[in-house]
């Protein structure tokens, strides 16, 4: 027979970005072990309701951990404290009974509140519209099988494209970097062999609408922590080689027009 | 009900010819003319993303709307399985016409020949294009691209990235739209929900979207409107589908007159999580892909109390092995869905519920080994552990059938035009290429099919013959009574004040669904549905309560109108499904089987597209019939044995 949890939650309530949030405290009795976090809080926010209270907003949509849109800090952890598992993911058998669950959204100057837990993440797609992207018009493509591409090349390069675009690793780091997002989507392209004519444009153009919006990286490795995709730093690493070698490169380049 | 009949438009001549034929005939639009057509493309799964990107390289005015927080969450990414392409790289007897003919027979000879051959044509171009953008598909150690099997097929043509081969070529789509939205030639409307299709003078001319953080209600004007915003399985409250995935848009565009198809055509798929209580949020599907390797049985003894390890090879039944030797664990979703069925039906069901059948890897990782099966699956085992707290390499995984995708949609020619002219439609929203059943890893084909290849051509054959004629401006009377439509509707939810959640209403309208127009419909059934769908409509309409305000973030709110259009849509698969008297594909009257169980196609008086034409609640929908024929697939009782 599956357990019964009676939790406490502290939720982060603000009615819109610019309003002043607080946390609220809930008492959530009848909690069963098999539901997922997420439908823990349905059924907060229908008690709410009958309460006359406005429902929690949050983002969600495929409750399958791959479409990116969760995602809340839980006890000061961005997606939680299992690893590798996006909030959608998370189910209350990971909880104790008469646990006291704190729960807020993204914080990040780059993510303002929307609203309670709801952030707004389109920073992250100003960096992918910079430069993440190979170029190929419909119908230009050569046939699949002209490039082999070594399995452990493609493996490498699949890694780093299994990201969803959550934002925990800006949410879970001090300085609110996204260096963990911009390597995977830079390095993705950069380490096949079709991406190889953008390469150094790429990182660049990246790397620099990046930092317009987002802090510095001092190597904490929280992002890699937090990541529900266990996505490494190693990339980060091979951004960095790629972008200094793209200051020299792509200079040269311009004093030889 | 009268026989309007509709012509699909589809080419003569020879099958293999025909598109190449058409696209010769169609006419086109200079390259400096382009950027002064406005096109409206909502959706940004595979088919809106794929279309809006090469519209947009194209040199198309393009302006792009979702209702996610960005253009790289539509459902399309959590297709897990693989999609499929006739190269033949296996070299084991594929060939375009082999994958034409699988779709025609697997759909249960209720598509259009022309639309099917012209899908297995482009898949190979497809892969092509996924692979020059950089998508990570599963390749060999020599470096080649790899394929696996899937169902309804004998030869290997699934190409694959890991259990996430929608995500890898959703990104490939997000990335293309994301370099024309940086260029310039894409205008993003990010969380923006289409809420009208605005018409004049019989043809598409705009939409009014609401926007979601801040409730604006604006008008937008085009010389034509893509739709491409998926299926609207969620009918069922229950189902695979993302919780967003609804049928406003293409509901929306039905009530201005796009007829709609085969609503009834319902894909169950048989490998998903089964629920685990009341509480339950939405189904969980485990891939395709995974019959592969995995065995479907369930206990001889329907009170087998043992764990799965502890039943002996002697006392299990492989019951898709028994009854279709031919393909075995591998048939078509719909065969097996009902095989499944049939077994927990008998009280041979296995889990705490009994409402599950194992699918038992045991026997494969023993023949290749943990690692081989770590390799191909790990992130779906993964997945079901987090779900049921259950380690699928110690034991089988439980599955049961569960809504999934649905093969109805607006209906539309071979350019994928609705009646409605300058309305397309693309990708799931519309009803061409599946017939009765999609097979597996054909929904992906599709997408990227309408979007790459078919839409860049025949949006531009209607654009051309508007050439000098400006878009009907925003402010037009069209645009603003639409306004005022949705304005009043968004008020009246709002002032309801009743007592119950959108969701226990959606919940409610999902039993129903699922009880008598799910897995099996009887004409009982189906009129008892018909007569339950009005009254807890009249509740909803009572009895909702809907708090915060129309000008801020309200999901509830959202929520509201997508279950509002549910209601109609649910009472239209009913009647469409009370219409149909065969059973073919999804679509299962227990009236009509053969003795053993299998579906009972009548091709004398069923082999047509059902479109219905939009009539008011309390009113008969008028219904329009395509009828199909088949010169190259001939018309056969389907066998998989």
């Amino acid at each position: 027979m599956s357990r019964t949890l009676h939790l406490t939650l502290n939720v982060w309530r603000q009615s819109q970005d610019d309003a002043q949030g607080r946390l609220v405290t809930y008492d959530v009795p009848d909690i069963s072990e098999d539901m997922s976090f997420l439908e823990m809080l349905d059924i907060v926010n229908d008690r709410l309701l009958a309460e006359g209270e406005e429902p929690i907003a949050f983002e969600h949509d495929c409750r399958e951990g791959i479409c990116g849109s969760c995602g809340m800090m839980i006890n000061g952890q961005a997606h939680g404290s299992q690893r590798g598992t996006a909030t959608c993911q998370l189910h209350m058998r990971k909880f104790q009974d008469g646990d006291v669950i704190t729960v807020e959204p993204w914080r990040a100057a780059a993510f303002p509140v929307v609203k309670d837990l709801v952030v707004n993440r389109s920073a992250l797609d100003r960096i992918v519209e910079a430069g993440g992207y190979i170029t190929v018009t419909a119908g230009a493509a050569p046939e699949a099988n002209l490039t082999p591409i070594p399995k452990p090349v493609a493996d490498a390069a699949f890694d780093a494209a299994a990201c969803i675009g959550c934002g925990a690793c800006v949410a879970a780091c001090p300085n609110s970097a996204a260096q963990l997002f911009t390597s995977a989507k830079v390095m993705h392209l950069n380490l096949l062999p079709q991406g190889q004519a953008e390469r150094y444009a790429r990182v660049e153009a990246m790397v620099d609408t990046m930092e317009e919006f987002f802090g510095s990286c001092t190597n904490h490795g929280e992002c890699q922590e937090a990541c529900p995709k266990e996505i490494s730093i190693d990339y980060i690493a091979l951004m960095n080689r790629d972008y200094i070698k793209a200051k020299f490169k792509n200079r040269k380049l311009l004093s030889q027009s | 009900m009268s026989d309007v009949i509709l012509d699909g438009k589809v080419p003569s001549g020879p099958i293999e010819g025909r598109w190449d034929q058409h696209k010769f005939d169609m006419k086109l639009v200079a390259p400096h003319n382009r950027r002064r057509f406005k096109v409206i493309v909502i959706g940004t799964g595979l088919a809106g993303g794929a279309a809006a990107a090469t519209l947009g390289e194209l040199g198309y005015d393009v302006h792009c709307f979702t209702f996610h927080d960005s253009p790289r969450r539509a459902h399309s990414i959590a297709a897990q399985g693989g999609i499929n392409a006739a190269k033949n790289y296996k070299g084991d007897g594929d060939s375009i016409f082999r994958l034409f003919y699988d779709t025609v027979k697997g759909g249960d000879f209720r598509a259009r020949e022309g639309n099917v051959y012209r899908l297995a044509q482009l898949s190979v171009d497809i892969i092509d294009q996924c692979v020059a953008q950089g998508v990570p598909f599963a390749r060999e150690y020599g470096g080649l691209l790899d394929n696996r099997s899937f169902g309804g097929a004998q030869v290997s043509r699934t190409f694959y990235a890991r259990g996430q081969t929608g995500q890898q070529l959703l990104l490939g789509a997000y990335q293309a739209l994301a370099q024309q939205i940086g260029n310039g030639t894409v205008t993003m409307y990010p969380r923006s929900e289409m809420l009208e299709l605005v018409v004049k003078d019989g043809r598409a001319c705009g939409i009014v979207a609401r926007h979601l953080h801040t409730g604006e209600v604006k008008s937008y004007s085009a010389h034509a409107v893509v739709l491409a915003t998926g299926g609207y399985g969620n009918v069922f409250y229950l189902s695979t589908n993302a919780k967003a995935s609804n049928a406003t848009a293409i509901w929306r565009a039905h009530r201005k007159g796009a007829l709609f198809a085969n609503p009834c055509f319902t894909q169950i798929h048989p490998t998903c999580i089964p629920a685990s209580d009341d509480f339950q949020s939405k189904l969980t599907l485990m891939s395709e892909s995974l019959r592969n390797d995995g065995r479907v049985w369930v206990p001889m003894n329907s009170d087998d109390t043992r764990s799965a390890d502890q039943i002996p090879e002697a006392e299990r039944d492989y019951f898709l092995e028994r009854r279709y030797p031919a393909f075995g664990n591998l048939v078509p979703r719909d065969v097996a869905s009902r095989a499944i069925k049939v077994e927990v039906d008998k009280g041979r069901g296995v889990g705490p519920l009994k409402n599950g059948a194992y699918l038992d890897f045991s026997e494969s990782m023993a023949r290749l080994g943990e690692d081989t099966i770590r390799e191909r699956y790990d992130n779906l085992f993964q997945m079901y552990e987090r779900i049921t707290g259950e380690d699928p390499y110690r034991l089988p995984m439980r599955i049961y059938p569960a809504v999934h995708y649905v093969m109805g949609g607006l209906w539309v020619d071979y350019e994928l035009q609705s009646t409605i002219p300058g309305c397309f439609v693309a990708g799931e929203a519309n009803f061409s290429d599946h017939g009765a059943n999609r097979l597996g890893a054909s929904a992906l084909m599709q997408g990227l099919s309408d979007g790459y290849f078919v839409l860049p051509y025949t949006v531009p054959n209607y654009l051309s013959g508007m050439l000098g004629e400006a878009a009907v401006p925003a402010d037009d009377p069209v645009f603003t009574a639409a306004e005022a439509e949705v304005r009043e509707r968004t008020n009246r939810f709002m002032a309801t004040k009743g007592t119950r959640s959108v969701d226990h209403f959606h919940r409610e309208l999902g039993k129903i669904m699922w009880d008598n127009c799910g897995m099996e419909r009887s004409q009982q059934s189906l009129e008892k549905a018909l007569s339950e769908i009005p009254a807890l409509r009249e509740e909803f309409e009572k009895d909702l309560r809907i708090l915060g305000t129309e000008d801020s973030l309200n999901q509830s709110l959202e929520k509201a109108g997508r279950v509002a259009d549910f209601f109609e849509l649910a009472a239209l698969m009913c009647r469409d499904a009370l219409h149909r008297e065969e059973s073919c594909g999804g679509h299962f009257r227990v009236e009509h089987q053969t003795n053993e169980g299998e579906a009972l196609r009548d091709d004398d008086n069923f082999a047509y597209a059902a479109a219905w034409e939009y009539a008011p609640p309390g009113s008969e929908p008028v219904l329009h019939k395509e009828p199909l024929s088949f010169e190259y697939v001939h018309l056969a009782q389907r066998s998989y044995k």
